[in-house]
């Protein structure tokens, strides 16, 4: 049972004072999540703090490899609505 | 002069115990802030006309998390409100930073104000910032610190933050309508759960004005920075400027957007435009008002390392700091008596500025025909002259000339990312950066010029000037706007037609 932060992480720190389970270090090329440590944050909090405090999308994967924050989660614009959200921010 | 004129008016009505209401004519302009507020403003090296040609600040990269995600921010890199975007500084530890702070103020004694502004949020890293500033209102008392928050956990903190030598706190509100704030905000971080959307930025919201009542209630400056986003809070900043001056906030500073794609942001990405300079400036006069010996606080230089016009950040990494020993109460000696020579300089200019203005109000009465204000632009390394290269020039200091005055208006920069780096466009596409900062200045003043950029300047209609190099910046002004009103360069009609054009 544990959550694995990828290779889209931007090394923001964010996650890292949150863990309950002091489970995710700086590392190179990107910060990592120690497998034996990681509880997913089950009996501390009812959401994983690392993904809900990651401001990068597709950064951090369950263990079925799913991401925990898809791609237009973060921004509130899927995928489909990108290119006519587009149009209308140019017309700002 | 202007500072003179300021703080005259407003020591006045304090002195008569006039109330803000009864008195709060154009000239006090600080008539808003609460009288223990206006006080300490007033003493303050910072804000006043001419002291950020001799002060600054640095900042040290200590608090790397974020609670928030603003859509003019990349993670990647620094906190967008607070630095050029695409710019990453080396995280330090507290105790580097600490030590940090202090072989730069042993050896650069202008650096009075010490920030932390990033690269995250300060407050979402309250254990790193906290003990930073514990050590160095410990160990550096004549240094004074400044932080700067989106806000989100402002008043929890405000009691810790009463406790060190805090001088002044700036909050990034970018709006106080959560339907705004939703276009700007897309989530934030909020008791252990992501809230996203038009919720989060409503919290965010309450705590940012929460949070600035309270700092104003303990006595502690507040400063207020706006982005100003074209089509998003443009016409909303107005409101925002009233909300958060009747709270007590001492300024309302805005800022232009700056939106690029290649720095990854979501606006860069999605081809939000930033605002045009004239844009930005109708907007800053009605926000700061009339403000002038408040707008330098918009841009103490941002790092004290490269004030002296040459880089000298590369003294100061790390590895050289560890090896430098500094003798902090000795150092603390030789900043004192070197601050008290800067105030004996600063008086002396003062009086010096008053024969300028007298001679520039004496065109009125020689000459029938009314003068327009025009803009100018100045190139300086600080000290109040004009003594940088335009090809050096980072920023430009933009003041206005008018038959009665010359005010400072603010500062102009220069987006040049990758300065000196050949990787990224040519001279050409630099020097067209610079004349767009410069829309609507009609002069650049600099101590010299190259060929190029000289008829560059002269075809976009910004008259290039090197001939006041070391005078003072308001003298030279005065002197060239007495020129172009001699040469019928500045009459009144010029400016409405002018006017016309831009309309
Ligand atoms: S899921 Fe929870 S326990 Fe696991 S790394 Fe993330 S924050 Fe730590
Ligand atoms: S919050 Fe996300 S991007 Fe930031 S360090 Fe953690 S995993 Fe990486």
């Amino acid at each position: 049972m544990s959550y694995e932060i990828i290779e889209s992480c931007v090394n923001c720190w964010a996650c890292v004072p949150l863990c309950p389970s002091d489970a995710i270090y700086e590392a190179k090329p990107h910060f990592m999540i120690n497998k034996k440590k990681c509880t997913e944050c089950d009996g501390d909090f009812i959401s994983a703090q690392c993904a809900s405090i990651c401001p990068i999308e597709e950064a951090i994967i369950d263990s079925s490899g799913d991401f925990l924050n898809p791609e237009g989660s973060l921004t509130g614009i899927s995928p489909d609505c990108r290119s006519q959200v587009m149009v209308e921010i140019q017309a700002r | 002069m202007m500072e003179l004129n300021a703080a005259d008016l407003t020591t006045k009505n304090i002195d008569e115990g006039c109330s803000s209401s009864g008195c709060g004519g154009s000239n006090d302009q600080l008539s808003h802030l609460p009288e223990h507020i206006r006080e300490k403003v007033h003493d303050h090296p910072c804000y006043s006309e001419e002291a950020h040609h001799y002060y600054a600040r640095m900042h040290v990269a200590v608090a790397p998390a974020c609670n928030i995600q603003c859509h003019y921010c990349n993670r990647k890199y620094d906190c967008a409100n607070e630095s050029r975007p695409g710019v990453v500084s080396e995280l330090l530890t507290p105790d580097q930073a600490v030590k940090k702070v202090m072989a730069v103020a042993a050896n650069i004694p202008q650096m009075t104000v010490l920030g932390i502004a990033g690269p995250g949020d300060p407050l979402a890293n309250p254990e790193r910032t906290f003990d930073t500033f514990r050590q160095l209102t410990d160990k550096a008392p004549d240094i004074k610190l400044c932080v700067s928050t989106n806000g989100l956990t402002l008043p929890e903190q405000v009691e810790e933050l009463c406790q060190h030598n805090i001088d002044h706190v700036t909050i990034t509100i970018n709006c106080v309508d959560p339907d705004v704030g939703a276009k700007i905000y897309p989530w934030i971080f909020w008791n252990n759960r992501r809230i996203k959307g038009r919720r989060g930025a409503k919290i965010l919201i309450e705590q940012q004005q929460k949070g600035l009542e309270m700092l104003t209630e303990k006595g502690i400056l507040v400063k207020v920075n706006s982005v100003l986003i074209p089509g998003v809070n443009d016409q909303h900043l107005e409101e925002v400027s009233k909300v958060v001056k009747a709270k007590g906030a001492f300024l309302h500073n805005v800022m232009p957007l700056i939106a690029e794609a290649e720095h990854g942001t979501f606006y860069g990405v999605m081809g939000q435009r930033g605002p045009e300079s004239l844009e930005l400036q109708e907007l800053q006069d009605k926000c700061s008002g009339d403000m002038n010996m408040m707008r330098h606080c918009r841009q103490c230089r941002a790092d004290a390392v490269g004030m002296l016009g040459e880089d000298r950040g590369d003294e100061f990494t790390m590895d050289k700091i560890e090896l430098m020993e500094v003798d902090y109460d000795d150092a603390m000696q030789k900043r004192a008596e070197y601050h008290a020579s800067i105030e004996t300089k600063r008086e002396a200019q003062k009086n010096k500025n008053n024969e300028t203005f007298i001679s520039i109000s004496s065109i009125k009465r020689h000459k029938k025909k009314q003068s327009r204000p025009v803009l100018m632009a100045v190139a300086t390394n600080g000290g109040g002259i004009i003594n940088q290269h335009f090809g050096h020039a980072k920023e430009f200091l933009v003041y206005e000339a008018s038959e009665m005055d010359v005010r400072f208006i603010g500062h102009r920069k220069v987006d040049l990312y990758c300065s000196g780096d050949k990787t990224c466009g040519e001279t050409e596409t630099t020097l067209e950066k610079i004349i767009k900062t410069l829309n609507g200045c009609e002069a650049v003043l600099c101590s010299k010029i190259g060929y190029e950029p000289w008829e560059m300047l002269e075809e976009a209609g910004i008259q290039p000037n090197g001939e006041h190099a070391m005078e003072v910046i308001e003298d030279a002004i005065a002197a060239v706007y007495i020129e172009m009103v001699k040469a019928g360069l500045a009459d009144k009609n010029i400016s409405d037609s002018e006017m016309q054009i831009r309309a």
